[in-house]
Protein backbone atom coordinates (compact mmCIF):
# COMPACT_ATOMS: atom_id res chain seq x y z
CA UNK A 1 0.00 0.00 0.00
CA UNK A 2 1.30 3.31 -0.72
CA UNK A 3 1.42 6.23 1.48
CA UNK A 4 -1.21 9.21 0.12
CA UNK A 5 0.45 11.83 3.05
CA UNK A 6 3.56 11.88 4.82
CA UNK A 7 4.93 14.16 7.65
CA UNK A 8 8.85 14.57 8.00
CA UNK A 9 10.32 16.86 10.93
CA UNK A 10 7.29 18.70 11.30
CA UNK A 11 6.76 21.49 14.24
CA UNK A 12 4.36 23.75 14.89
CA UNK A 13 4.51 26.81 16.85
CA UNK A 14 1.36 28.64 18.66
CA UNK A 15 3.04 32.43 19.48
CA UNK A 16 5.36 30.86 21.79
CA UNK A 17 4.46 27.95 22.88
CA UNK A 18 5.48 25.30 20.58
CA UNK A 19 2.49 22.47 19.86
CA UNK A 20 4.09 20.18 17.81
CA UNK A 21 7.91 18.26 17.80
CA UNK A 22 9.31 16.98 15.07
CA UNK A 23 6.55 14.59 14.03
CA UNK A 24 6.97 12.04 11.27
CA UNK A 25 4.45 9.88 9.98
CA UNK A 26 3.14 8.25 7.14
CA UNK A 27 -0.57 7.68 6.32
CA UNK A 28 -1.03 4.54 4.04
CA UNK A 29 -4.24 5.09 1.61
CA UNK A 30 -7.60 3.79 2.22
CA UNK A 31 -6.72 2.66 5.52
CA UNK A 32 -7.75 4.75 9.20
CA UNK A 33 -5.10 6.05 10.94
CA UNK A 34 -6.52 6.93 14.40
CA UNK A 35 -4.46 9.69 16.29
CA UNK A 36 -4.96 8.71 20.22
CA UNK A 37 -3.49 11.03 23.14
CA UNK A 38 -4.30 12.64 26.59
CA UNK A 39 -6.50 16.44 26.10
CA UNK A 40 -4.02 18.80 24.52
CA UNK A 41 -1.31 16.45 23.29
CA UNK A 42 -1.52 17.79 19.81
CA UNK A 43 -3.50 15.45 17.96
CA UNK A 44 -5.57 17.75 16.83
CA UNK A 45 -3.23 20.31 16.20
CA UNK A 46 -1.61 17.65 13.85
CA UNK A 47 -4.72 16.80 12.11
CA UNK A 48 -5.72 20.40 11.11
CA UNK A 49 -2.49 20.87 9.67
CA UNK A 50 -3.22 18.37 7.05
CA UNK A 51 -5.41 19.99 4.96
CA UNK A 52 -4.13 24.01 6.48
CA UNK A 53 -7.20 24.86 8.52
CA UNK A 54 -3.91 26.12 11.24
CA UNK A 55 -3.46 28.73 8.45
CA UNK A 56 -6.46 30.55 9.98
CA UNK A 57 -5.39 31.04 13.83
CA UNK A 58 -3.04 34.31 13.72
CA UNK A 59 0.43 33.50 15.26
CA UNK A 60 0.98 29.81 13.97
CA UNK A 61 4.48 28.85 12.65
CA UNK A 62 5.21 25.68 10.86
CA UNK A 63 8.67 24.00 9.83
CA UNK A 64 9.27 20.83 8.50
CA UNK A 65 7.32 19.18 5.26
CA UNK A 66 3.80 17.59 4.72
CA UNK A 67 3.48 15.87 1.80
CA UNK A 68 0.01 15.03 0.07
CA UNK A 69 0.86 12.45 -2.74
CA UNK A 70 4.32 14.04 -3.21
CA UNK A 71 3.96 17.39 -3.24
CA UNK A 72 4.71 19.33 -0.15
CA UNK A 73 1.99 21.41 1.06
CA UNK A 74 3.06 24.28 2.20
CA UNK A 75 4.52 24.88 -0.96
CA UNK A 76 4.17 28.70 -2.04
CA UNK A 77 2.68 27.37 -5.77
CA UNK A 78 -0.34 24.44 -3.67
CA UNK A 79 -3.80 26.43 -4.36
CA UNK A 80 -4.83 25.83 -0.32
CA UNK A 81 -8.41 25.76 -1.82
CA UNK A 82 -7.68 22.69 -4.09
CA UNK A 83 -5.76 20.60 -1.36
CA UNK A 84 -8.37 21.69 1.50
CA UNK A 85 -10.92 19.98 -2.01
CA UNK A 86 -8.89 16.81 -1.58
CA UNK A 87 -8.40 16.55 2.10
CA UNK A 88 -11.44 16.69 3.78
CA UNK A 89 -12.98 17.55 7.03
CA UNK A 90 -15.11 16.59 9.62
CA UNK A 91 -15.28 18.65 12.50
CA UNK A 92 -15.66 17.74 16.48
CA UNK A 93 -19.19 19.61 17.04
CA UNK A 94 -21.99 18.77 13.98
CA UNK A 95 -21.88 21.84 11.87
CA UNK A 96 -24.17 22.06 9.22
CA UNK A 97 -24.93 25.22 7.52
CA UNK A 98 -28.38 26.83 8.89
CA UNK A 99 -29.51 25.83 5.31
CA UNK A 100 -31.97 22.90 3.56
CA UNK A 101 -30.17 19.45 3.65
CA UNK A 102 -30.06 19.21 0.05
CA UNK A 103 -28.04 23.08 -0.08
CA UNK A 104 -25.29 22.14 2.55
CA UNK A 105 -24.64 18.82 0.13
CA UNK A 106 -24.81 20.94 -3.19
CA UNK A 107 -22.44 23.99 -1.38
CA UNK A 108 -19.44 22.47 -2.02
CA UNK A 109 -20.03 21.21 -5.83
CA UNK A 110 -21.54 24.29 -6.08
CA UNK A 111 -18.80 26.21 -5.56
CA UNK A 112 -16.86 24.45 -7.35
CA UNK A 113 -18.73 25.10 -10.40
CA UNK A 114 -21.02 22.63 -10.78
CA UNK A 115 -24.97 24.15 -11.78
CA UNK A 116 -26.52 21.19 -13.41
CA UNK A 117 -29.35 20.40 -11.51
CA UNK A 118 -29.42 17.12 -12.82
CA UNK A 119 -26.02 16.64 -12.28
CA UNK A 120 -26.41 18.37 -8.54
CA UNK A 121 -29.11 16.05 -7.85
CA UNK A 122 -27.12 12.50 -8.61
CA UNK A 123 -23.90 13.93 -6.18
CA UNK A 124 -26.59 14.82 -3.40
CA UNK A 125 -27.99 11.92 -3.52
CA UNK A 126 -24.71 9.59 -4.17
CA UNK A 127 -23.06 11.51 -1.29
CA UNK A 128 -25.95 11.10 1.40
CA UNK A 129 -26.10 7.24 0.30
CA UNK A 130 -22.67 7.27 0.83
CA UNK A 131 -22.98 8.87 4.63
CA UNK A 132 -25.72 6.37 4.89
CA UNK A 133 -27.61 9.18 5.68
CA UNK A 134 -29.96 9.04 2.51
CA UNK A 135 -33.15 6.63 3.52
CA UNK A 136 -33.75 9.19 6.63
CA UNK A 137 -33.60 12.33 4.74
CA UNK A 138 -34.47 11.58 0.92
CA UNK A 139 -38.34 12.84 2.06
CA UNK A 140 -36.90 16.13 3.59
CA UNK A 141 -34.78 17.51 1.69
CA UNK A 142 -35.90 20.70 1.49
CA UNK A 143 -35.92 20.91 5.42
CA UNK A 144 -33.66 22.84 7.55
CA UNK A 145 -30.71 20.68 8.58
CA UNK A 146 -30.85 22.42 11.74
CA UNK A 147 -33.82 20.26 12.55
CA UNK A 148 -31.61 16.91 12.06
CA UNK A 149 -30.38 15.16 15.13
CA UNK A 150 -26.70 15.80 16.63
CA UNK A 151 -25.71 11.83 14.99
CA UNK A 152 -27.53 12.74 11.86
CA UNK A 153 -26.34 16.07 11.18
CA UNK A 154 -22.84 14.49 12.05
CA UNK A 155 -23.58 11.65 9.17
CA UNK A 156 -24.86 15.04 6.69
CA UNK A 157 -21.82 16.65 7.44
CA UNK A 158 -19.58 13.53 6.49
CA UNK A 159 -22.24 13.77 3.27
CA UNK A 160 -21.18 17.37 2.70
CA UNK A 161 -17.31 16.36 3.45
CA UNK A 162 -17.97 13.48 0.52
CA UNK A 163 -19.91 15.60 -2.32
CA UNK A 164 -16.60 17.31 -3.19
CA UNK A 165 -14.85 13.61 -3.99
CA UNK A 166 -12.05 13.77 -1.41
CA UNK A 167 -9.16 11.22 -1.62
CA UNK A 168 -8.72 11.85 2.63
CA UNK A 169 -10.72 12.62 5.15
CA UNK A 170 -10.07 13.93 8.18
CA UNK A 171 -12.27 13.76 11.43
CA UNK A 172 -11.63 15.70 14.43
CA UNK A 173 -13.60 13.58 17.17
CA UNK A 174 -16.61 13.18 15.00
CA UNK A 175 -18.33 11.11 17.62
CA UNK A 176 -17.49 12.81 21.21
CA UNK A 177 -20.74 14.77 20.75
CA UNK A 178 -22.55 12.36 20.01
CA UNK A 179 -24.62 8.89 21.94
CA UNK A 180 -23.36 5.73 21.86
CA UNK A 181 -25.77 4.30 19.04
CA UNK A 182 -24.83 7.45 16.87
CA UNK A 183 -21.33 6.69 17.34
CA UNK A 184 -21.52 3.02 16.33
CA UNK A 185 -23.24 4.04 13.25
CA UNK A 186 -20.45 6.46 12.30
CA UNK A 187 -17.96 3.94 13.22
CA UNK A 188 -19.33 1.34 10.87
CA UNK A 189 -19.89 4.51 8.31
CA UNK A 190 -16.09 4.71 8.28
CA UNK A 191 -14.87 1.34 8.17
CA UNK A 192 -17.29 1.41 4.93
CA UNK A 193 -15.22 4.60 3.72
CA UNK A 194 -12.06 3.39 4.19
CA UNK A 195 -12.57 1.40 0.83
CA UNK A 196 -12.93 4.54 -1.12
CA UNK A 197 -11.23 7.16 1.16
CA UNK A 198 -8.18 7.33 3.28
CA UNK A 199 -9.67 8.80 7.04
CA UNK A 200 -7.20 10.33 9.56
CA UNK A 201 -9.59 10.18 12.88
CA UNK A 202 -8.34 12.07 16.04
CA UNK A 203 -10.35 10.10 18.90
CA UNK A 204 -10.12 10.43 22.61
CA UNK A 205 -11.57 6.96 22.64
CA UNK A 206 -9.16 4.60 23.36
CA UNK A 207 -11.52 1.44 22.61
CA UNK A 208 -12.66 3.35 19.47
CA UNK A 209 -8.92 3.34 17.97
CA UNK A 210 -8.72 -0.47 18.11
CA UNK A 211 -12.82 -0.84 16.98
CA UNK A 212 -12.06 1.28 13.55
CA UNK A 213 -8.02 2.00 12.64
CA UNK A 214 -5.44 -0.15 11.12
CA UNK A 215 -2.90 2.11 12.23
CA UNK A 216 -3.07 3.94 15.23
CA UNK A 217 -0.27 7.29 16.31
CA UNK A 218 -0.09 8.62 20.16
CA UNK A 219 0.56 11.66 21.02
CA UNK A 220 1.70 13.18 23.93
CA UNK A 221 2.47 17.14 24.78
CA UNK A 222 3.11 17.95 21.00
CA UNK A 223 5.29 14.69 20.48
CA UNK A 224 4.78 11.38 18.23
CA UNK A 225 5.49 9.17 21.10
CA UNK A 226 4.82 6.28 18.78
CA UNK A 227 2.84 4.55 15.72
CA UNK A 228 2.41 1.72 13.62
CA UNK A 229 -0.52 -1.28 14.10
CA UNK A 230 -3.45 -0.56 15.62
CA UNK A 231 -3.51 -4.46 16.89
CA UNK A 232 0.31 -4.38 18.02
CA UNK A 233 0.52 -0.57 19.36
CA UNK A 234 -2.40 -1.79 21.86
CA UNK A 235 -0.43 -5.40 22.59
CA UNK A 236 2.81 -4.58 22.60
CA UNK A 237 3.59 -0.85 22.73
CA UNK A 238 7.72 -0.06 22.36
CA UNK A 239 7.51 3.35 24.45
CA UNK A 240 7.32 2.79 28.39
CA UNK A 241 4.86 5.84 27.54
CA UNK A 242 2.54 4.09 25.60
CA UNK A 243 2.50 1.34 27.69
CA UNK A 244 1.63 3.92 30.54
CA UNK A 245 -1.18 5.69 28.42
CA UNK A 246 -2.93 2.93 26.64
CA UNK A 247 -3.54 0.92 30.19
CA UNK A 248 -4.89 3.98 31.90
CA UNK A 249 -2.29 5.16 33.70
CA UNK A 250 -2.74 8.74 33.38
CA UNK A 251 -4.53 10.53 30.68
CA UNK B 1 -36.38 41.43 58.53
CA UNK B 2 -40.41 43.09 57.73
CA UNK B 3 -37.77 46.12 57.67
CA UNK B 4 -36.09 44.33 54.41
CA UNK B 5 -38.77 43.47 53.25
CA UNK B 6 -40.55 46.74 53.00
CA UNK B 7 -37.53 48.10 51.76
CA UNK B 8 -37.38 46.04 48.44
CA UNK B 9 -41.07 46.63 47.99
CA UNK B 10 -40.12 50.44 47.90
CA UNK B 11 -37.64 49.99 45.96
CA UNK B 12 -39.51 47.87 43.37
CA UNK B 13 -42.23 50.26 43.43
CA UNK B 14 -39.54 53.35 42.61
CA UNK B 15 -38.18 51.69 39.52
CA UNK B 16 -41.51 50.36 37.79
CA UNK B 17 -42.65 54.33 37.83
CA UNK B 18 -39.36 55.15 36.83
CA UNK B 19 -39.83 52.95 33.77
CA UNK B 20 -43.59 54.06 33.56
CA UNK B 21 -42.20 57.35 32.44
CA UNK B 22 -40.66 56.43 29.03
CA UNK B 23 -44.21 54.46 28.54
CA UNK B 24 -45.89 57.29 30.19
CA UNK B 25 -44.68 60.15 27.52
CA UNK B 26 -45.02 57.22 24.41
CA UNK B 27 -49.03 57.22 25.60
CA UNK B 28 -48.81 61.04 25.87
CA UNK B 29 -47.25 61.86 22.63
CA UNK B 30 -49.32 58.99 20.60
CA UNK B 31 -52.77 60.11 22.26
CA UNK B 32 -51.62 63.76 21.82
CA UNK B 33 -50.78 63.68 18.23
CA UNK B 34 -53.95 61.58 17.47
CA UNK B 35 -56.46 63.79 18.92
CA UNK B 36 -54.79 67.00 17.29
CA UNK B 37 -53.92 65.73 14.19
CA UNK B 38 -57.41 64.35 13.56
CA UNK B 39 -59.62 67.55 13.44
CA UNK B 40 -57.93 68.89 10.53
CA UNK B 41 -57.50 65.82 8.37
CA UNK B 42 -61.57 65.84 9.10
CA UNK B 43 -61.59 69.22 7.92
CA UNK B 44 -59.52 69.14 4.93
CA UNK B 45 -60.83 65.40 3.62
CA UNK B 46 -58.88 62.42 4.23
CA UNK B 47 -58.58 61.84 0.50
CA UNK B 48 -57.80 65.11 0.14
CA UNK B 49 -55.28 65.45 2.87
CA UNK B 50 -53.12 62.85 2.02
CA UNK B 51 -53.12 63.16 -1.98
CA UNK B 52 -53.79 66.34 -2.56
CA UNK B 53 -50.84 67.63 -4.64
CA UNK B 54 -50.32 71.58 -3.63
CA UNK B 55 -49.98 72.72 -0.32
CA UNK B 56 -50.35 76.25 0.24
CA UNK B 57 -51.12 76.87 3.22
CA UNK B 58 -50.83 80.91 3.67
CA UNK B 59 -52.76 81.58 0.88
CA UNK B 60 -56.21 83.81 0.18
CA UNK B 61 -57.61 80.22 -0.14
CA UNK B 62 -55.30 77.48 1.58
CA UNK B 63 -55.05 74.16 0.11
CA UNK B 64 -53.82 71.53 2.06
CA UNK B 65 -52.37 68.47 -0.11
CA UNK B 66 -49.48 66.38 1.36
CA UNK B 67 -48.50 64.22 -1.42
CA UNK B 68 -45.50 66.19 -2.29
CA UNK B 69 -44.05 65.68 1.45
CA UNK B 70 -45.26 62.00 1.73
CA UNK B 71 -43.06 61.41 -1.68
CA UNK B 72 -40.15 63.46 -1.20
CA UNK B 73 -40.01 61.50 2.19
CA UNK B 74 -40.38 58.20 0.74
CA UNK B 75 -38.14 59.30 -2.30
CA UNK B 76 -35.37 60.59 -0.47
CA UNK B 77 -35.30 58.09 1.85
CA UNK B 78 -34.88 54.77 -0.82
CA UNK B 79 -32.59 57.29 -2.26
CA UNK B 80 -30.53 57.20 0.25
CA UNK B 81 -31.17 53.18 1.38
CA UNK B 82 -30.24 52.38 -2.54
CA UNK B 83 -26.76 54.44 -1.89
CA UNK B 84 -26.01 53.95 1.74
CA UNK B 85 -26.86 50.67 1.90
CA UNK B 86 -24.41 48.84 -0.51
CA UNK B 87 -21.56 51.21 0.87
CA UNK B 88 -22.87 50.55 4.58
CA UNK B 89 -22.91 46.67 3.76
CA UNK B 90 -19.69 45.96 2.21
CA UNK B 91 -17.73 48.48 4.36
CA UNK B 92 -19.39 46.01 7.19
CA UNK B 93 -18.53 42.96 5.36
CA UNK B 94 -14.82 43.74 5.21
CA UNK B 95 -14.41 45.21 8.48
CA UNK B 96 -16.31 41.94 10.43
CA UNK B 97 -14.27 39.57 8.28
CA UNK B 98 -11.79 40.80 6.30
CA UNK B 99 -9.69 43.75 7.47
CA UNK B 100 -6.47 43.63 9.51
CA UNK B 101 -6.83 44.56 13.29
CA UNK B 102 -5.03 48.14 12.80
CA UNK B 103 -7.10 49.58 9.41
CA UNK B 104 -10.08 48.05 11.68
CA UNK B 105 -9.68 49.82 15.00
CA UNK B 106 -9.22 52.81 12.72
CA UNK B 107 -12.19 52.90 10.48
CA UNK B 108 -14.60 51.25 13.35
CA UNK B 109 -13.44 54.56 15.28
CA UNK B 110 -14.29 56.67 12.24
CA UNK B 111 -17.74 55.17 11.61
CA UNK B 112 -18.58 55.83 15.82
CA UNK B 113 -17.28 59.37 14.82
CA UNK B 114 -19.62 59.84 12.08
CA UNK B 115 -22.27 58.38 14.33
CA UNK B 116 -21.72 61.35 16.83
CA UNK B 117 -22.00 64.42 14.61
CA UNK B 118 -25.00 66.30 15.05
CA UNK B 119 -27.05 66.49 12.21
CA UNK B 120 -27.40 70.35 11.89
CA UNK B 121 -23.14 70.12 11.07
CA UNK B 122 -23.73 67.20 8.49
CA UNK B 123 -26.83 70.29 7.06
CA UNK B 124 -24.34 73.11 7.18
CA UNK B 125 -21.38 71.04 5.40
CA UNK B 126 -23.96 70.17 2.85
CA UNK B 127 -24.98 73.55 2.30
CA UNK B 128 -21.72 74.76 1.71
CA UNK B 129 -20.13 72.06 -0.08
CA UNK B 130 -22.68 69.45 -1.14
CA UNK B 131 -25.37 72.58 -2.85
CA UNK B 132 -22.89 74.30 -4.75
CA UNK B 133 -21.07 71.23 -6.11
CA UNK B 134 -24.71 69.92 -7.65
CA UNK B 135 -25.60 73.30 -9.03
CA UNK B 136 -21.84 73.63 -10.67
CA UNK B 137 -22.10 69.85 -11.80
CA UNK B 138 -25.61 69.78 -13.51
CA UNK B 139 -25.43 73.30 -14.46
CA UNK B 140 -28.68 74.02 -12.64
CA UNK B 141 -29.76 77.89 -11.05
CA UNK B 142 -30.10 75.96 -7.32
CA UNK B 143 -28.29 72.97 -5.95
CA UNK B 144 -30.47 72.41 -2.91
CA UNK B 145 -32.89 69.89 -4.45
CA UNK B 146 -33.90 66.12 -3.82
CA UNK B 147 -30.46 64.66 -4.63
CA UNK B 148 -28.58 66.84 -2.19
CA UNK B 149 -30.73 65.53 1.03
CA UNK B 150 -30.46 62.35 -0.54
CA UNK B 151 -26.72 62.35 -0.45
CA UNK B 152 -26.88 63.71 2.90
CA UNK B 153 -29.06 61.16 4.67
CA UNK B 154 -26.81 58.64 2.98
CA UNK B 155 -24.49 59.33 4.74
CA UNK B 156 -26.23 59.82 7.77
CA UNK B 157 -27.89 56.49 7.66
CA UNK B 158 -24.03 54.87 7.55
CA UNK B 159 -23.07 54.38 10.79
CA UNK B 160 -26.07 52.13 12.05
CA UNK B 161 -26.09 50.03 8.75
CA UNK B 162 -22.50 49.63 9.56
CA UNK B 163 -22.68 48.54 12.86
CA UNK B 164 -25.23 46.84 13.58
CA UNK B 165 -24.16 44.49 10.60
CA UNK B 166 -20.92 44.22 12.16
CA UNK B 167 -22.49 42.73 15.02
CA UNK B 168 -24.89 40.84 13.49
CA UNK B 169 -21.74 39.21 11.28
CA UNK B 170 -19.41 38.95 13.92
CA UNK B 171 -21.85 36.78 15.56
CA UNK B 172 -21.84 33.96 12.72
CA UNK B 173 -20.58 31.15 14.39
CA UNK B 174 -16.95 30.23 13.18
CA UNK B 175 -18.16 26.73 12.74
CA UNK B 176 -19.95 27.56 9.74
CA UNK B 177 -16.82 29.78 8.30
CA UNK B 178 -14.57 26.13 8.54
CA UNK B 179 -16.77 24.14 7.30
CA UNK B 180 -16.97 26.06 4.12
CA UNK B 181 -13.32 26.48 3.96
CA UNK B 182 -12.48 22.60 4.58
CA UNK B 183 -14.48 22.30 1.59
CA UNK B 184 -12.00 24.14 -0.38
CA UNK B 185 -14.66 27.67 -0.88
CA UNK B 186 -12.13 30.86 -0.82
CA UNK B 187 -12.93 33.45 2.07
CA UNK B 188 -14.50 35.46 0.11
CA UNK B 189 -17.08 32.98 -1.45
CA UNK B 190 -17.65 31.73 2.30
CA UNK B 191 -17.88 35.24 3.87
CA UNK B 192 -20.70 35.88 0.93
CA UNK B 193 -22.20 32.36 0.73
CA UNK B 194 -22.08 31.12 4.46
CA UNK B 195 -21.79 33.87 6.57
CA UNK B 196 -24.09 36.37 4.89
CA UNK B 197 -27.18 34.55 4.46
CA UNK B 198 -26.71 33.17 8.24
CA UNK B 199 -26.62 37.14 9.30
CA UNK B 200 -29.48 38.16 6.91
CA UNK B 201 -31.87 39.50 9.63
CA UNK B 202 -29.47 41.19 11.37
CA UNK B 203 -28.62 42.66 8.39
CA UNK B 204 -31.92 43.42 7.07
CA UNK B 205 -32.71 44.86 10.83
CA UNK B 206 -29.49 47.73 9.74
CA UNK B 207 -31.40 48.14 6.95
CA UNK B 208 -34.78 48.93 8.89
CA UNK B 209 -33.09 51.11 11.18
CA UNK B 210 -31.64 53.24 8.39
CA UNK B 211 -35.23 53.48 7.35
CA UNK B 212 -35.96 54.84 10.58
CA UNK B 213 -32.85 56.78 10.78
CA UNK B 214 -33.68 58.55 7.59
CA UNK B 215 -37.20 59.69 7.41
CA UNK B 216 -36.95 61.15 10.67
CA UNK B 217 -34.40 63.58 9.98
CA UNK B 218 -35.58 66.92 9.91
CA UNK B 219 -32.74 69.66 10.44
CA UNK B 220 -29.74 68.63 7.37
CA UNK B 221 -32.26 67.68 5.14
CA UNK B 222 -34.18 71.28 5.75
CA UNK B 223 -30.40 72.77 5.43
CA UNK B 224 -30.09 71.36 1.58
CA UNK B 225 -33.23 70.51 0.03
CA UNK B 226 -34.48 73.98 -0.64
CA UNK B 227 -37.94 73.42 1.55
CA UNK B 228 -40.23 73.97 -1.42
CA UNK B 229 -43.58 72.31 -1.73
CA UNK B 230 -43.21 70.88 -4.92
CA UNK B 231 -43.69 67.70 -5.87
CA UNK B 232 -40.42 65.39 -6.23
CA UNK B 233 -37.95 65.66 -8.58
CA UNK B 234 -34.46 64.35 -8.30
CA UNK B 235 -33.08 68.33 -9.18
CA UNK B 236 -35.67 70.41 -7.48
CA UNK B 237 -36.57 72.22 -4.50
CA UNK B 238 -38.08 69.79 -2.58
CA UNK B 239 -39.73 69.60 1.14
CA UNK B 240 -40.10 66.66 3.19
CA UNK B 241 -42.89 65.62 6.13
CA UNK B 242 -40.03 66.71 9.20
CA UNK B 243 -39.36 69.79 7.08
CA UNK B 244 -42.99 70.65 6.44
CA UNK B 245 -43.63 70.32 10.37
CA UNK B 246 -40.84 72.21 11.35
CA UNK B 247 -40.58 75.04 8.88
CA UNK B 248 -44.02 76.32 9.39
CA UNK B 249 -44.43 75.58 13.33
CA UNK B 250 -43.39 79.32 14.38
CA UNK B 251 -45.94 81.17 12.64
CA UNK B 252 -49.22 79.25 11.93
CA UNK B 253 -51.98 79.29 13.37
CA UNK B 254 -55.63 78.13 12.62
CA UNK B 255 -56.29 75.38 10.30
CA UNK B 256 -52.89 75.68 9.07
CA UNK B 257 -51.53 74.41 12.58
CA UNK B 258 -54.01 71.88 13.02
CA UNK B 259 -52.70 70.28 9.41
CA UNK B 260 -49.08 70.83 10.51
CA UNK B 261 -49.98 67.91 13.77
CA UNK B 262 -51.80 65.83 11.02
CA UNK B 263 -48.25 65.83 9.05
CA UNK B 264 -46.71 64.98 12.44
CA UNK B 265 -49.68 61.90 12.59
CA UNK B 266 -48.79 60.40 9.09
CA UNK B 267 -44.82 60.74 9.82
CA UNK B 268 -45.70 58.90 13.46
CA UNK B 269 -47.24 56.40 11.58
CA UNK B 270 -44.65 55.66 9.12
CA UNK B 271 -42.30 55.09 11.80
CA UNK B 272 -44.46 52.95 13.66
CA UNK B 273 -44.86 51.01 10.57
CA UNK B 274 -41.02 50.82 10.64
CA UNK B 275 -40.48 49.87 14.16
CA UNK B 276 -43.00 46.91 13.21
CA UNK B 277 -40.95 46.01 10.44
CA UNK B 278 -38.00 45.81 13.03
CA UNK B 279 -39.46 44.00 15.52
CA UNK B 280 -40.99 41.37 12.90
CA UNK B 281 -36.85 40.93 12.44
CA UNK B 282 -36.09 40.98 15.77
CA UNK B 283 -38.50 38.09 16.39
CA UNK B 284 -37.45 36.39 13.46
CA UNK B 285 -33.89 36.04 14.80
CA UNK B 286 -34.53 35.49 17.92
CA UNK B 287 -37.19 32.51 17.33
CA UNK B 288 -33.83 30.68 15.03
Amino acid sequence: MSNIMTAENLCLWYGNTQALKSVNIEIPEKSITALIGPSGCGKSTFLKTLNRMNDLIPGVKITGDVSYNGTNIFDPSVDVNELRRDVGMVFQKPNPFPMSIYDNIAYGPRTHGIKNKAKLDDIVEKALRDAAIWDEVKDRLKKNALGLSGGQQQRLCIARALAVKPKVLLMDEPTSALDPISTSRIEELALQLKDEYTIIIVTHNMQQSVRISDNTAFFLLGELVEWGNTERLFSQPNDKRTEDYITGRFG
Amino acid sequence: MNKKKLLENVIHGVFLILGLITVGCVLLITVYLVISGIPAIREIGLFKFLFGKKWESSAAEPSFGILPFILTSIYGTAGAIVIGVPIGFFTAVYLAKMAPKRIKAVMEAAVSLLAGIPSVVYGLVGMLILVPGIRKLFKIPDGASLLAAIIVLAIMILPSIIKVSITALEAVPKEYEEASLSLGATPVETYFKVSVPAAKSGIATAVVLGVGRAIGEAMAVMMVSGNVPNMPSLFGSVRFLTTAVAGEMSYSSGLQQQALFSIALVLFLFIMLINATLNFFLKRDKEK
